[in-house]
Protein backbone atom coordinates (compact mmCIF):
# COMPACT_ATOMS: atom_id res chain seq x y z
CA UNK A 1 0.00 0.00 0.00
CA UNK A 2 1.40 3.37 -0.95
CA UNK A 3 1.74 6.13 1.60
CA UNK A 4 -1.00 8.19 -0.07
CA UNK A 5 -3.45 5.30 -0.01
CA UNK A 6 -2.71 4.64 3.66
CA UNK A 7 -3.33 8.28 4.63
CA UNK A 8 -6.56 8.21 2.70
CA UNK A 9 -7.67 5.06 4.44
CA UNK A 10 -6.90 6.49 7.88
CA UNK A 11 -8.81 9.65 6.98
CA UNK A 12 -11.84 7.56 6.04
CA UNK A 13 -11.77 5.88 9.43
CA UNK A 14 -11.50 9.23 11.19
CA UNK A 15 -14.56 10.46 9.27
CA UNK A 16 -16.45 7.40 10.49
CA UNK A 17 -15.78 8.15 14.16
CA UNK A 18 -18.60 10.72 14.67
CA UNK A 19 -21.12 8.33 13.07
CA UNK A 20 -20.00 5.46 15.27
CA UNK A 21 -20.13 7.59 18.41
CA UNK A 22 -23.65 8.71 17.46
CA UNK A 23 -24.78 5.12 16.85
CA UNK A 24 -23.18 3.53 19.91
CA UNK A 25 -23.04 6.16 22.63
CA UNK A 26 -26.68 5.74 23.78
CA UNK A 27 -26.04 2.03 24.41
CA UNK A 28 -22.78 2.73 26.22
CA UNK A 29 -24.52 5.28 28.40
CA UNK A 30 -27.42 2.93 29.15
CA UNK A 31 -25.12 0.12 30.25
CA UNK A 32 -23.00 2.54 32.27
CA UNK A 33 -26.03 4.00 34.06
CA UNK A 34 -27.34 0.55 34.91
CA UNK A 35 -24.03 -0.31 36.60
CA UNK A 36 -23.56 2.88 38.62
CA UNK A 37 -24.32 3.29 42.30
CA UNK A 38 -27.14 5.71 43.05
CA UNK A 39 -24.90 8.13 44.89
CA UNK A 40 -22.74 8.54 41.81
CA UNK A 41 -25.73 8.56 39.46
CA UNK A 42 -27.28 11.57 41.18
CA UNK A 43 -24.02 13.38 41.95
CA UNK A 44 -24.06 16.43 39.69
CA UNK A 45 -20.30 16.90 40.01
CA UNK A 46 -19.42 13.41 38.82
CA UNK A 47 -18.23 12.79 35.28
CA UNK A 48 -21.17 10.98 33.61
CA UNK A 49 -19.02 9.25 30.98
CA UNK A 50 -17.28 6.88 33.39
CA UNK A 51 -17.88 4.87 36.53
CA UNK A 52 -15.54 6.38 39.09
CA UNK A 53 -17.03 5.19 42.38
CA UNK A 54 -17.14 1.47 41.61
CA UNK A 55 -19.74 -0.56 39.69
CA UNK A 56 -22.71 -2.31 41.25
CA UNK A 57 -25.27 -4.89 40.22
CA UNK A 58 -27.91 -3.65 42.68
CA UNK A 59 -30.13 -2.26 39.90
CA UNK A 60 -30.17 -5.62 38.16
CA UNK A 61 -30.92 -7.59 41.32
CA UNK A 62 -33.65 -5.10 42.21
CA UNK A 63 -35.11 -5.44 38.72
CA UNK A 64 -35.10 -9.23 38.79
CA UNK A 65 -36.36 -9.81 42.32
CA UNK A 66 -38.49 -6.79 43.17
CA UNK A 67 -40.34 -6.25 39.90
CA UNK A 68 -42.28 -8.54 37.54
CA UNK A 69 -39.54 -8.20 34.92
CA UNK A 70 -39.12 -11.96 34.51
CA UNK A 71 -42.86 -12.38 33.89
CA UNK A 72 -42.80 -9.65 31.24
CA UNK A 73 -39.84 -11.29 29.53
CA UNK A 74 -41.59 -14.65 29.61
CA UNK A 75 -44.67 -13.04 28.03
CA UNK A 76 -42.53 -11.43 25.35
CA UNK A 77 -40.85 -14.74 24.55
CA UNK A 78 -44.13 -16.63 24.39
CA UNK A 79 -45.89 -14.08 22.20
CA UNK A 80 -42.88 -13.70 19.92
CA UNK A 81 -42.31 -17.43 19.46
CA UNK A 82 -45.94 -18.27 18.68
CA UNK A 83 -46.56 -15.24 16.47
CA UNK A 84 -43.32 -15.87 14.57
CA UNK A 85 -43.96 -19.56 13.90
CA UNK A 86 -47.59 -19.10 12.90
CA UNK A 87 -46.75 -16.18 10.62
CA UNK A 88 -43.86 -18.04 9.05
CA UNK A 89 -46.03 -21.01 8.07
CA UNK A 90 -48.83 -18.83 6.68
CA UNK A 91 -46.34 -16.63 4.84
CA UNK A 92 -44.34 -19.52 3.35
CA UNK A 93 -47.27 -21.16 1.61
CA UNK A 94 -48.71 -17.80 0.52
CA UNK A 95 -45.35 -16.63 -0.83
CA UNK A 96 -44.81 -19.88 -2.74
CA UNK A 97 -48.24 -19.62 -4.36
CA UNK A 98 -47.82 -15.95 -5.23
CA UNK A 99 -44.31 -16.37 -6.60
CA UNK A 100 -44.77 -19.64 -8.49
CA UNK A 101 -48.34 -20.61 -9.27
CA UNK A 102 -50.72 -19.31 -11.91
CA UNK A 103 -54.24 -18.82 -10.60
CA UNK A 104 -57.14 -16.41 -10.40
CA UNK A 105 -56.13 -12.86 -9.40
CA UNK A 106 -52.58 -13.85 -8.42
CA UNK A 107 -51.16 -10.49 -9.50
CA UNK A 108 -53.59 -8.36 -7.52
CA UNK A 109 -53.17 -10.57 -4.46
CA UNK A 110 -49.43 -9.95 -4.59
CA UNK A 111 -50.02 -6.23 -4.81
CA UNK A 112 -52.49 -6.48 -1.92
CA UNK A 113 -49.84 -8.13 0.26
CA UNK A 114 -47.40 -5.38 -0.63
CA UNK A 115 -49.93 -2.69 0.30
CA UNK A 116 -50.76 -4.27 3.68
CA UNK A 117 -47.01 -4.52 4.31
CA UNK A 118 -46.90 -0.72 4.16
CA UNK A 119 -49.91 -0.14 6.45
CA UNK A 120 -48.49 1.26 9.69
CA UNK A 121 -49.67 -0.32 12.95
CA UNK A 122 -50.52 3.12 14.29
CA UNK A 123 -53.27 3.46 11.67
CA UNK A 124 -55.33 0.50 12.90
CA UNK A 125 -54.75 0.14 16.63
CA UNK A 126 -58.00 1.84 17.71
CA UNK A 127 -60.44 -0.37 15.77
CA UNK A 128 -58.26 -3.44 16.39
CA UNK A 129 -58.65 -2.83 20.12
CA UNK A 130 -62.41 -3.21 19.59
CA UNK A 131 -61.95 -6.41 17.58
CA UNK A 132 -59.72 -7.77 20.32
CA UNK A 133 -62.41 -7.03 22.92
CA UNK A 134 -65.08 -8.74 20.82
CA UNK A 135 -62.88 -11.81 20.56
CA UNK A 136 -62.78 -11.82 24.35
CA UNK A 137 -59.03 -11.21 24.36
CA UNK A 138 -59.02 -7.81 26.06
CA UNK A 139 -56.00 -7.42 28.36
CA UNK A 140 -54.57 -10.78 27.35
CA UNK A 141 -51.25 -11.62 25.76
CA UNK A 142 -53.19 -13.87 23.37
CA UNK A 143 -54.46 -10.67 21.76
CA UNK A 144 -50.86 -10.04 20.67
CA UNK A 145 -50.46 -13.57 19.31
CA UNK A 146 -53.53 -12.93 17.16
CA UNK A 147 -52.68 -9.41 16.00
CA UNK A 148 -48.91 -9.59 15.42
CA UNK A 149 -49.34 -11.77 12.31
CA UNK A 150 -51.17 -8.84 10.69
CA UNK A 151 -47.82 -7.15 10.10
CA UNK A 152 -45.56 -10.23 10.20
CA UNK A 153 -47.36 -12.17 7.44
CA UNK A 154 -47.21 -9.39 4.80
CA UNK A 155 -43.56 -8.72 5.60
CA UNK A 156 -42.49 -12.38 5.53
CA UNK A 157 -44.57 -13.12 2.43
CA UNK A 158 -42.97 -10.24 0.60
CA UNK A 159 -39.49 -11.28 1.67
CA UNK A 160 -40.03 -14.95 0.79
CA UNK A 161 -41.58 -14.20 -2.60
CA UNK A 162 -38.25 -12.67 -3.51
CA UNK A 163 -36.38 -15.79 -2.37
CA UNK A 164 -38.70 -18.23 -4.11
CA UNK A 165 -38.30 -16.35 -7.37
CA UNK A 166 -34.54 -16.95 -7.21
CA UNK A 167 -35.01 -20.75 -7.05
CA UNK A 168 -34.79 -21.94 -10.68
CA UNK A 169 -38.11 -23.29 -11.94
CA UNK A 170 -36.34 -26.19 -13.70
CA UNK A 171 -35.24 -27.78 -10.41
CA UNK A 172 -38.84 -28.09 -9.34
CA UNK A 173 -40.06 -29.22 -12.77
CA UNK A 174 -37.43 -31.97 -12.85
CA UNK A 175 -38.73 -33.36 -9.57
CA UNK A 176 -42.28 -33.27 -10.87
CA UNK A 177 -41.33 -35.04 -14.09
CA UNK A 178 -39.82 -37.75 -11.87
CA UNK A 179 -43.24 -38.27 -10.33
CA UNK A 180 -43.22 -35.98 -7.30
CA UNK A 181 -46.37 -34.01 -6.61
CA UNK A 182 -46.17 -30.26 -6.37
CA UNK A 183 -46.34 -30.34 -2.59
CA UNK A 184 -43.54 -32.92 -2.42
CA UNK A 185 -41.49 -30.77 -4.76
CA UNK A 186 -42.09 -27.75 -2.52
CA UNK A 187 -41.27 -29.67 0.66
CA UNK A 188 -38.24 -31.62 -0.58
CA UNK A 189 -36.72 -29.36 -3.22
CA UNK A 190 -37.78 -25.72 -2.97
CA UNK A 191 -37.87 -25.24 0.80
CA UNK A 192 -34.37 -26.69 1.41
CA UNK A 193 -32.99 -24.32 -1.25
CA UNK A 194 -34.85 -21.40 0.32
CA UNK A 195 -33.55 -22.06 3.86
CA UNK A 196 -31.52 -18.80 3.99
CA UNK A 197 -34.70 -16.92 3.09
CA UNK A 198 -36.68 -18.75 5.76
CA UNK A 199 -34.02 -18.02 8.39
CA UNK A 200 -34.04 -14.38 7.37
CA UNK A 201 -37.84 -14.17 7.54
CA UNK A 202 -37.85 -15.90 10.94
CA UNK A 203 -35.22 -13.50 12.30
CA UNK A 204 -37.09 -10.44 11.11
CA UNK A 205 -40.41 -11.74 12.37
CA UNK A 206 -38.82 -12.43 15.76
CA UNK A 207 -37.23 -8.97 15.88
CA UNK A 208 -40.36 -7.16 14.72
CA UNK A 209 -42.60 -8.84 17.26
CA UNK A 210 -40.10 -8.52 20.10
CA UNK A 211 -39.79 -4.80 19.34
CA UNK A 212 -43.52 -4.16 18.79
CA UNK A 213 -44.83 -1.52 21.15
CA UNK A 214 -48.09 0.20 20.22
CA UNK A 215 -50.27 -2.96 20.06
CA UNK A 216 -48.75 -4.33 23.25
CA UNK A 217 -49.32 -1.00 24.99
CA UNK A 218 -52.92 -0.77 23.77
CA UNK A 219 -54.17 -4.35 24.08
CA UNK A 220 -52.58 -5.38 27.38
CA UNK A 221 -52.24 -3.61 30.70
CA UNK A 222 -52.12 -6.05 33.64
CA UNK A 223 -48.68 -6.72 35.01
CA UNK A 224 -48.94 -10.45 34.27
CA UNK A 225 -49.92 -9.98 30.61
CA UNK A 226 -47.66 -7.16 29.35
CA UNK A 227 -44.48 -7.64 27.32
CA UNK A 228 -40.98 -6.56 28.29
CA UNK A 229 -40.96 -3.23 26.39
CA UNK A 230 -44.30 -2.20 27.89
CA UNK A 231 -43.36 -3.37 31.37
CA UNK A 232 -40.08 -1.47 31.41
CA UNK A 233 -41.55 1.75 29.98
CA UNK A 234 -44.71 1.82 32.08
CA UNK A 235 -44.29 -0.13 35.31
CA UNK A 236 -40.78 0.99 36.22
CA UNK A 237 -41.73 4.66 36.07
CA UNK A 238 -43.86 5.63 39.02
CA UNK A 239 -44.84 9.26 39.48
CA UNK A 240 -42.02 11.74 39.40
CA UNK A 241 -39.41 9.53 40.99
CA UNK A 242 -37.50 7.70 38.30
CA UNK A 243 -35.44 4.72 39.16
CA UNK A 244 -32.97 5.46 36.42
CA UNK A 245 -30.61 2.65 37.39
CA UNK A 246 -33.18 -0.13 37.22
CA UNK A 247 -34.93 1.54 34.27
CA UNK A 248 -31.71 1.35 32.24
CA UNK A 249 -31.02 -2.16 33.55
CA UNK A 250 -34.48 -3.17 32.28
CA UNK A 251 -33.88 -1.59 28.88
CA UNK A 252 -30.52 -3.37 28.59
CA UNK A 253 -31.75 -6.79 29.71
CA UNK A 254 -34.87 -6.69 27.53
CA UNK A 255 -32.66 -6.02 24.50
CA UNK A 256 -30.37 -8.98 25.17
CA UNK A 257 -32.29 -11.61 23.13
CA UNK A 258 -32.20 -9.38 20.06
CA UNK A 259 -28.52 -8.53 20.54
CA UNK A 260 -27.64 -12.24 20.80
CA UNK A 261 -29.50 -13.05 17.56
CA UNK A 262 -27.96 -10.02 15.95
CA UNK A 263 -24.40 -11.00 16.80
CA UNK A 264 -24.87 -14.48 15.34
CA UNK A 265 -26.89 -13.56 12.28
CA UNK A 266 -25.62 -10.10 11.28
CA UNK A 267 -25.40 -10.99 7.58
CA UNK A 268 -29.00 -12.16 7.51
CA UNK A 269 -30.12 -8.89 9.03
CA UNK A 270 -28.22 -6.96 6.39
CA UNK A 271 -29.61 -8.98 3.49
CA UNK A 272 -33.15 -8.96 4.89
CA UNK A 273 -33.13 -5.23 5.41
CA UNK A 274 -32.21 -4.54 1.80
CA UNK A 275 -34.39 -7.33 0.37
CA UNK A 276 -37.45 -6.16 2.27
CA UNK A 277 -37.23 -2.78 0.62
CA UNK A 278 -35.84 -3.51 -2.81
CA UNK A 279 -37.21 -6.86 -3.99
CA UNK B 1 -63.89 -63.80 2.85
CA UNK B 2 -66.59 -61.17 3.27
CA UNK B 3 -64.53 -59.32 5.84
CA UNK B 4 -61.59 -59.28 3.47
CA UNK B 5 -63.60 -57.82 0.57
CA UNK B 6 -65.01 -55.04 2.77
CA UNK B 7 -61.49 -54.16 3.81
CA UNK B 8 -60.34 -54.01 0.21
CA UNK B 9 -63.32 -51.91 -0.82
CA UNK B 10 -62.70 -49.30 1.93
CA UNK B 11 -59.05 -49.21 1.13
CA UNK B 12 -59.65 -48.62 -2.58
CA UNK B 13 -62.31 -45.97 -1.87
CA UNK B 14 -60.03 -44.04 0.53
CA UNK B 15 -57.10 -44.35 -1.84
CA UNK B 16 -59.19 -43.06 -4.75
CA UNK B 17 -60.28 -40.13 -2.56
CA UNK B 18 -56.67 -39.50 -1.74
CA UNK B 19 -55.58 -39.57 -5.37
CA UNK B 20 -58.44 -37.26 -6.25
CA UNK B 21 -57.41 -34.76 -3.56
CA UNK B 22 -53.82 -35.25 -4.67
CA UNK B 23 -54.70 -34.48 -8.28
CA UNK B 24 -56.63 -31.42 -7.16
CA UNK B 25 -53.65 -30.17 -5.17
CA UNK B 26 -51.41 -30.68 -8.17
CA UNK B 27 -53.42 -28.21 -10.21
CA UNK B 28 -52.16 -24.66 -9.88
CA UNK B 29 -55.57 -23.03 -10.08
CA UNK B 30 -56.61 -25.00 -6.97
CA UNK B 31 -53.38 -25.16 -4.98
CA UNK B 32 -52.74 -21.42 -5.36
CA UNK B 33 -55.95 -20.22 -3.71
CA UNK B 34 -55.63 -22.89 -0.99
CA UNK B 35 -52.11 -21.72 -0.16
CA UNK B 36 -53.06 -18.06 -0.16
CA UNK B 37 -56.28 -18.41 1.81
CA UNK B 38 -54.85 -18.45 5.39
CA UNK B 39 -53.01 -15.20 4.74
CA UNK B 40 -56.02 -13.76 2.95
CA UNK B 41 -58.46 -14.63 5.75
CA UNK B 42 -56.12 -13.18 8.36
CA UNK B 43 -55.63 -9.94 6.48
CA UNK B 44 -59.32 -9.55 5.65
CA UNK B 45 -60.37 -10.11 9.27
CA UNK B 46 -57.64 -8.17 11.03
CA UNK B 47 -56.58 -5.50 8.53
CA UNK B 48 -59.36 -4.84 6.01
CA UNK B 49 -62.21 -5.16 8.51
CA UNK B 50 -60.61 -2.92 11.18
CA UNK B 51 -59.86 -0.45 8.43
CA UNK B 52 -63.55 -0.29 7.53
CA UNK B 53 -64.30 0.10 11.23
CA UNK B 54 -61.87 3.01 11.37
CA UNK B 55 -63.74 4.61 8.47
CA UNK B 56 -67.05 4.14 10.30
CA UNK B 57 -65.69 5.34 13.66
CA UNK B 58 -64.39 8.50 12.06
CA UNK B 59 -67.92 9.52 11.02
CA UNK B 60 -69.55 8.47 14.29
CA UNK B 61 -69.60 9.72 17.85
CA UNK B 62 -68.17 6.40 19.13
CA UNK B 63 -67.16 6.58 22.76
CA UNK B 64 -65.72 3.75 24.84
CA UNK B 65 -68.57 1.58 26.17
CA UNK B 66 -71.45 3.48 24.56
CA UNK B 67 -73.50 2.84 21.40
CA UNK B 68 -72.46 5.11 18.54
CA UNK B 69 -74.38 7.14 15.98
CA UNK B 70 -73.57 8.48 12.57
CA UNK B 71 -72.61 12.14 12.81
CA UNK B 72 -71.18 12.84 9.34
CA UNK B 73 -67.93 14.74 9.11
CA UNK B 74 -68.39 16.50 12.44
CA UNK B 75 -65.28 14.82 13.89
CA UNK B 76 -63.15 16.24 11.12
CA UNK B 77 -64.64 19.72 11.61
CA UNK B 78 -64.07 19.49 15.35
CA UNK B 79 -60.48 18.46 14.74
CA UNK B 80 -59.72 21.46 12.58
CA UNK B 81 -61.12 23.68 15.29
CA UNK B 82 -58.83 22.21 17.94
CA UNK B 83 -55.44 23.79 18.50
CA UNK B 84 -53.97 20.44 19.49
CA UNK B 85 -54.86 18.91 16.13
CA UNK B 86 -53.68 21.85 14.03
CA UNK B 87 -50.42 21.79 15.97
CA UNK B 88 -50.11 18.03 15.40
CA UNK B 89 -50.74 18.41 11.68
CA UNK B 90 -47.92 20.92 11.46
CA UNK B 91 -45.64 18.81 13.70
CA UNK B 92 -46.10 15.77 11.48
CA UNK B 93 -44.79 17.60 8.42
CA UNK B 94 -41.94 19.31 10.28
CA UNK B 95 -40.92 16.04 11.95
CA UNK B 96 -41.14 13.97 8.79
CA UNK B 97 -39.47 16.56 6.56
CA UNK B 98 -36.58 17.20 8.92
CA UNK B 99 -36.01 13.57 9.83
CA UNK B 100 -36.25 12.10 6.33
CA UNK B 101 -34.13 14.92 4.86
CA UNK B 102 -31.40 14.44 7.45
CA UNK B 103 -31.48 10.66 7.14
CA UNK B 104 -31.12 10.94 3.37
CA UNK B 105 -28.09 13.26 3.50
CA UNK B 106 -26.40 11.42 6.38
CA UNK B 107 -27.35 8.06 4.87
CA UNK B 108 -25.67 8.83 1.53
CA UNK B 109 -22.57 10.17 3.29
CA UNK B 110 -22.20 7.21 5.60
CA UNK B 111 -22.91 4.71 2.81
CA UNK B 112 -20.18 6.33 0.69
CA UNK B 113 -17.78 6.00 3.63
CA UNK B 114 -18.68 2.36 4.21
CA UNK B 115 -18.17 1.63 0.51
CA UNK B 116 -14.46 2.48 0.91
CA UNK B 117 -11.67 0.08 1.76
CA UNK B 118 -11.94 -0.27 5.52
CA UNK B 119 -10.44 -2.28 8.33
CA UNK B 120 -12.98 -4.17 10.49
CA UNK B 121 -15.62 -3.68 7.80
CA UNK B 122 -18.03 -6.22 9.28
CA UNK B 123 -17.67 -4.86 12.80
CA UNK B 124 -18.29 -1.29 11.65
CA UNK B 125 -21.32 -2.32 9.64
CA UNK B 126 -22.65 -4.19 12.66
CA UNK B 127 -22.23 -1.15 14.88
CA UNK B 128 -23.93 1.14 12.37
CA UNK B 129 -26.95 -1.17 12.06
CA UNK B 130 -27.38 -1.71 15.81
CA UNK B 131 -29.83 1.16 16.59
CA UNK B 132 -32.24 -0.34 14.07
CA UNK B 133 -32.53 -3.78 15.72
CA UNK B 134 -32.82 -2.77 19.39
CA UNK B 135 -36.43 -2.28 20.56
CA UNK B 136 -37.16 1.39 19.88
CA UNK B 137 -39.23 1.93 23.00
CA UNK B 138 -36.28 0.77 25.12
CA UNK B 139 -33.50 2.61 23.35
CA UNK B 140 -35.64 5.75 23.46
CA UNK B 141 -35.64 5.36 27.26
CA UNK B 142 -31.88 5.70 27.05
CA UNK B 143 -32.26 8.91 25.07
CA UNK B 144 -34.85 10.15 27.56
CA UNK B 145 -32.25 9.78 30.29
CA UNK B 146 -29.64 11.49 28.09
CA UNK B 147 -31.99 14.47 27.70
CA UNK B 148 -32.96 14.54 31.39
CA UNK B 149 -33.36 18.09 32.68
CA UNK B 150 -31.01 17.65 35.64
CA UNK B 151 -28.53 14.98 34.64
CA UNK B 152 -28.36 15.33 30.85
CA UNK B 153 -25.13 13.86 29.54
CA UNK B 154 -25.70 15.82 26.33
CA UNK B 155 -25.62 19.08 28.25
CA UNK B 156 -22.70 17.94 30.38
CA UNK B 157 -20.69 17.27 27.24
CA UNK B 158 -21.79 20.53 25.64
CA UNK B 159 -20.87 22.53 28.73
CA UNK B 160 -17.53 20.77 29.18
CA UNK B 161 -16.60 21.44 25.56
CA UNK B 162 -17.79 25.04 25.94
CA UNK B 163 -20.49 24.68 23.28
CA UNK B 164 -23.40 25.64 25.56
CA UNK B 165 -24.11 28.31 28.13
CA UNK B 166 -24.95 26.95 31.59
CA UNK B 167 -27.32 25.37 32.41
CA UNK B 168 -27.83 24.29 28.79
CA UNK B 169 -31.18 23.72 27.09
CA UNK B 170 -34.01 21.92 28.85
CA UNK B 171 -34.38 19.50 25.96
CA UNK B 172 -37.76 17.99 26.63
CA UNK B 173 -39.33 20.99 28.37
CA UNK B 174 -39.00 23.60 25.64
CA UNK B 175 -40.94 23.56 22.41
CA UNK B 176 -38.27 23.70 19.71
CA UNK B 177 -35.70 21.73 21.67
CA UNK B 178 -38.25 18.97 22.27
CA UNK B 179 -38.95 18.75 18.53
CA UNK B 180 -35.22 18.68 17.86
CA UNK B 181 -34.76 15.88 20.38
CA UNK B 182 -37.53 13.79 18.84
CA UNK B 183 -36.13 14.33 15.34
CA UNK B 184 -32.60 13.40 16.48
CA UNK B 185 -33.79 10.13 18.00
CA UNK B 186 -35.73 9.33 14.84
CA UNK B 187 -32.64 9.99 12.74
CA UNK B 188 -30.58 7.82 15.06
CA UNK B 189 -33.02 4.94 14.82
CA UNK B 190 -33.80 5.25 11.07
CA UNK B 191 -30.34 5.99 9.66
CA UNK B 192 -29.22 2.32 9.48
CA UNK B 193 -32.05 1.50 7.06
CA UNK B 194 -30.89 4.28 4.74
CA UNK B 195 -27.22 3.37 5.04
CA UNK B 196 -27.58 -0.35 4.43
CA UNK B 197 -30.01 0.04 1.54
CA UNK B 198 -28.02 2.80 -0.15
CA UNK B 199 -24.85 0.79 0.36
CA UNK B 200 -26.46 -2.14 -1.46
CA UNK B 201 -27.26 0.27 -4.29
CA UNK B 202 -23.68 1.61 -4.35
CA UNK B 203 -22.14 -1.84 -4.51
CA UNK B 204 -24.31 -2.64 -7.55
CA UNK B 205 -22.86 0.25 -9.60
CA UNK B 206 -20.30 -1.19 -12.07
CA UNK B 207 -16.74 -0.04 -11.30
CA UNK B 208 -16.02 0.46 -15.03
CA UNK B 209 -18.28 3.51 -15.06
CA UNK B 210 -16.09 5.22 -12.46
CA UNK B 211 -12.93 4.25 -14.34
CA UNK B 212 -14.37 5.62 -17.56
CA UNK B 213 -15.38 8.86 -15.84
CA UNK B 214 -11.93 9.15 -14.28
CA UNK B 215 -10.31 8.61 -17.67
CA UNK B 216 -12.44 11.47 -19.00
CA UNK B 217 -10.94 13.66 -16.29
CA UNK B 218 -13.87 13.75 -13.84
CA UNK B 219 -12.91 14.62 -10.27
CA UNK B 220 -14.34 12.77 -7.31
CA UNK B 221 -17.23 15.21 -6.88
CA UNK B 222 -18.08 15.08 -10.57
CA UNK B 223 -18.01 11.28 -10.43
CA UNK B 224 -20.41 11.35 -7.49
CA UNK B 225 -22.74 13.88 -9.14
CA UNK B 226 -22.81 12.44 -12.66
CA UNK B 227 -22.33 8.71 -12.05
CA UNK B 228 -23.25 7.72 -8.50
CA UNK B 229 -26.27 9.93 -7.89
CA UNK B 230 -28.18 9.22 -11.13
CA UNK B 231 -27.64 5.48 -10.77
CA UNK B 232 -28.70 5.56 -7.13
CA UNK B 233 -31.94 7.36 -7.89
CA UNK B 234 -34.22 4.28 -7.89
CA UNK B 235 -32.79 3.08 -4.57
CA UNK B 236 -33.05 6.54 -3.05
CA UNK B 237 -36.67 6.79 -4.20
CA UNK B 238 -37.55 3.50 -2.50
CA UNK B 239 -35.77 4.40 0.72
CA UNK B 240 -37.37 7.82 0.93
CA UNK B 241 -40.85 6.45 0.22
CA UNK B 242 -40.55 3.72 2.84
CA UNK B 243 -39.09 6.05 5.39
CA UNK B 244 -41.77 8.69 4.75
CA UNK B 245 -44.60 6.36 5.68
CA UNK B 246 -42.81 4.95 8.72
CA UNK B 247 -41.65 8.35 9.97
CA UNK B 248 -45.05 9.91 9.46
CA UNK B 249 -46.73 7.17 11.44
CA UNK B 250 -44.11 7.11 14.19
CA UNK B 251 -45.41 6.48 17.67
CA UNK B 252 -42.79 4.93 19.95
CA UNK B 253 -40.25 7.73 20.04
CA UNK B 254 -42.67 10.55 20.78
CA UNK B 255 -44.69 8.47 23.22
CA UNK B 256 -41.67 7.55 25.33
CA UNK B 257 -39.67 10.76 24.99
CA UNK B 258 -42.23 13.56 25.36
CA UNK B 259 -45.76 12.12 25.41
CA UNK B 260 -46.50 14.80 22.80
CA UNK B 261 -45.55 17.65 25.09
CA UNK B 262 -44.69 20.31 25.98
CA UNK B 263 -48.15 21.71 25.10
CA UNK B 264 -48.65 19.37 22.11
CA UNK B 265 -45.54 20.67 20.41
CA UNK B 266 -44.27 17.18 19.52
CA UNK B 267 -47.56 15.28 19.09
CA UNK B 268 -47.80 13.20 15.92
CA UNK B 269 -51.01 11.70 14.49
CA UNK B 270 -50.44 8.35 16.18
CA UNK B 271 -49.76 9.74 19.64
CA UNK B 272 -52.62 12.24 19.49
CA UNK B 273 -54.95 9.50 18.21
CA UNK B 274 -54.06 7.38 21.20
CA UNK B 275 -54.53 10.24 23.65
CA UNK B 276 -57.92 11.26 22.22
CA UNK B 277 -59.15 7.78 21.39
CA UNK B 278 -58.06 5.83 24.45
CA UNK B 279 -57.10 8.19 27.26
CA UNK B 280 -60.17 10.41 26.84
CA UNK B 281 -62.29 7.68 25.22
CA UNK B 282 -63.43 9.56 22.10
CA UNK B 283 -62.77 6.68 19.71
CA UNK B 284 -64.56 8.40 16.83
CA UNK B 285 -62.31 11.42 16.95
CA UNK B 286 -59.24 9.25 17.58
CA UNK B 287 -60.01 7.17 14.49
CA UNK B 288 -60.44 10.34 12.45
CA UNK B 289 -56.95 11.46 13.53
CA UNK B 290 -55.40 8.08 12.62
CA UNK B 291 -57.01 8.28 9.20
CA UNK B 292 -54.89 11.32 8.39
CA UNK B 293 -52.09 8.79 7.91
CA UNK B 294 -54.08 7.22 5.09
CA UNK B 295 -53.49 9.82 2.34
CA UNK B 296 -49.75 9.58 3.00
CA UNK B 297 -49.96 5.81 2.80
CA UNK B 298 -51.89 6.01 -0.48
CA UNK B 299 -49.41 8.45 -1.95
CA UNK B 300 -46.49 6.21 -1.08
CA UNK B 301 -48.21 3.08 -2.37
CA UNK B 302 -49.15 4.84 -5.58
CA UNK B 303 -45.63 6.13 -6.12
CA UNK B 304 -44.13 2.71 -5.36
CA UNK B 305 -46.40 0.88 -7.76
CA UNK B 306 -46.29 3.49 -10.48
CA UNK B 307 -42.63 4.42 -10.64
CA UNK B 308 -40.42 2.20 -8.62
CA UNK B 309 -41.71 -1.28 -9.29
CA UNK B 310 -42.25 -0.53 -12.94
CA UNK B 311 -38.53 0.10 -13.26
CA UNK B 312 -37.73 -3.11 -11.42
CA UNK B 313 -39.62 -5.33 -13.87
Amino acid sequence: MTRRKLTRRIAMHLLLVPFLVFALFPFYHMVLTSLKQNKELYDRNAVPLLISQGPTLEHYTKLLWETAFLTWTKNSLLVTMIATSVSLVIATVAAYALARLQFFAVGSLGTGIFVTYLVPTSLLFLPLAQVVNWLGLGDSKLALVVTYPTFLVPFCTWLLMGYFRTVPKEVEECAMVDGATRIQALWRIVLPIAVPGLVCAALFAFTLSWNEFIYALTFTSSSDQITASVGVTSELIRGDIYYWGSLMAGAVLASVPIVVLYVFFLDYYVSGLTAGAIK
Amino acid sequence: MAIGSVGVATASRSSSLRTRVGELLDREQWLGPIFVSPALVLLLLLVAYPFCMALYFSVSNAFIGRPSHFIGIRNFINLWQSDAFRQTFQNAFVFCGAAVGAKLVLGISLALLLDQQLWFKRLIRGAVLLPWVIPTALSTLGWWWMFNSLYSVVNWTGLTLGLMDPPGPNWLGQKYYAMTAVVVVNIWRGLPFFVITILAGLVAIPRELYEAAEADGAGSFARFWHVTLPLLKPVLAIVVLFSTIFTFSDFNIVFVLTHGGPINSTHLFATLARQVGLETGRIGEGAAISLYLFPVLMLVVWAQLRFVRKQAY
